[in-house]
């Protein structure tokens, strides 16, 4: 991994997405945090492969972005995820999230996935104004 | 670009074996695709199986792409199993809504030969409509798309 990629950013631990590669170190950070929390194997795979859906949107719909990744601290440890990117935004996030939306590029499938897979999720996006989606998942 | 890891194609009797036991990532995938049609063309195997049993995720692209590589192989004329797919891996791609319609599956290598040497594969497959869920299809578009069996039933 090149060390630029990869930047403290106060707790959070900050990968740069801008390639293929660049998803995978995302999902190996989101594996490592989780094992380090004592998640289940499938507690693990949940939340990586939802790190894995958001890293892939933002390839995909913005071309760059970023994804932070960081341990809650407290009484309910868990893990943090924020997916954000300045791309073109998504008009209808409603509509986006609703079941029955289908989507000529398949939009959707990720959000709404990672969205099952986690504990918290939420999403803040504008058309033109760049996409935060902040996902959660508690060890209990 | 990380070097990608080839990956054996083991030809056993009549039947082409692809283990999977590096993690998975779209240019291993889009490798394995070019790999496995080549072979099938090449020799003459009348089944194909792809065990995951060392793939530690799938995501919904990974998943879509390994449904690819079944349904290409079956359109060739070489009946493929899917197997060894690991617990975790299942109850994510489940909850997500997603499937792979129409794909014989088995638990393991083991279940996955004997599918092919007895084949009674018929009865063994996913049904093309029921359980396809949300696995849109749409973002590789083509004629082939059109066909039943491939795509996600439209509620």
């Amino acid at each position: 991994m090149n060390p630029t990629d990869k930047a403290e950013h106060r707790d959070a631990t900050l990968v740069l997405i801008t390639q293929e590669d660049d998803v995978i170190t995302a999902r190996n950070l989101g594996r490592d945090i989780c094992h380090d929390l004592g998640f289940t194997e499938v507690a693990q795979v949940k939340v990586v492969t939802a790190i894995s859906e958001l890293a892939r949107n933002i390839l995909k719909y913005a071309g760059k972005g970023q994804i932070a990744l960081r341990r809650l601290p407290g009484e309910r440890e868990g893990i943090e995820v924020i997916a954000s990117d300045q791309g073109p935004g998504i008009a209808d996030v409603e509509l986006v999230l609703s079941p029955r939306y289908r989507s000529k590029t398949g939009m959707g499938v990720g959000l709404r996935g990672s969205r099952r897979l986690m504990d918290h999720f939420e999403v803040n996006s504008r058309a033109g104004s760049g996409t935060t989606v902040v996902l959660r998942k508690y060890r209990f | 670009m990380a070097e990608v890891h080839s990956i054996p194609l083991i030809r056993l009797f009549d039947n082409l074996i692809v283990s999977i036991q590096v993690e998975l990532s779209d240019a291993i995938i889009e490798r394995l695709m070019a790999q496995i049609t080549a072979k099938i063309e090449s020799t003459n195997v009348s089944g194909l199986i792809l065990d995951f049993s060392g793939a530690y995720m799938m995501d919904s692209h990974i998943t879509r792409r390994v449904h690819d590589i079944a349904m290409t192989a079956r359109i060739m004329g070489v009946d493929t199993v899917v197997c060894g797919l690991r617990a975790a891996v299942v109850i994510t791609l489940t909850e997500m809504g997603l499937s792979m319609p129409g794909v014989v599956t088995a638990l393991n290598l083991e279940r996955a030969l004997e599918l092919l040497v007895f084949k009674n594969l018929s009865d063994r497959r996913a049904p093309s409509q029921a359980l396809a869920g949300e696995g849109e299809r749409t973002d590789a578009p083509g004629p082939e798309r059109e066909t039943p069996g491939l795509h996600e039933p439209h509620r």
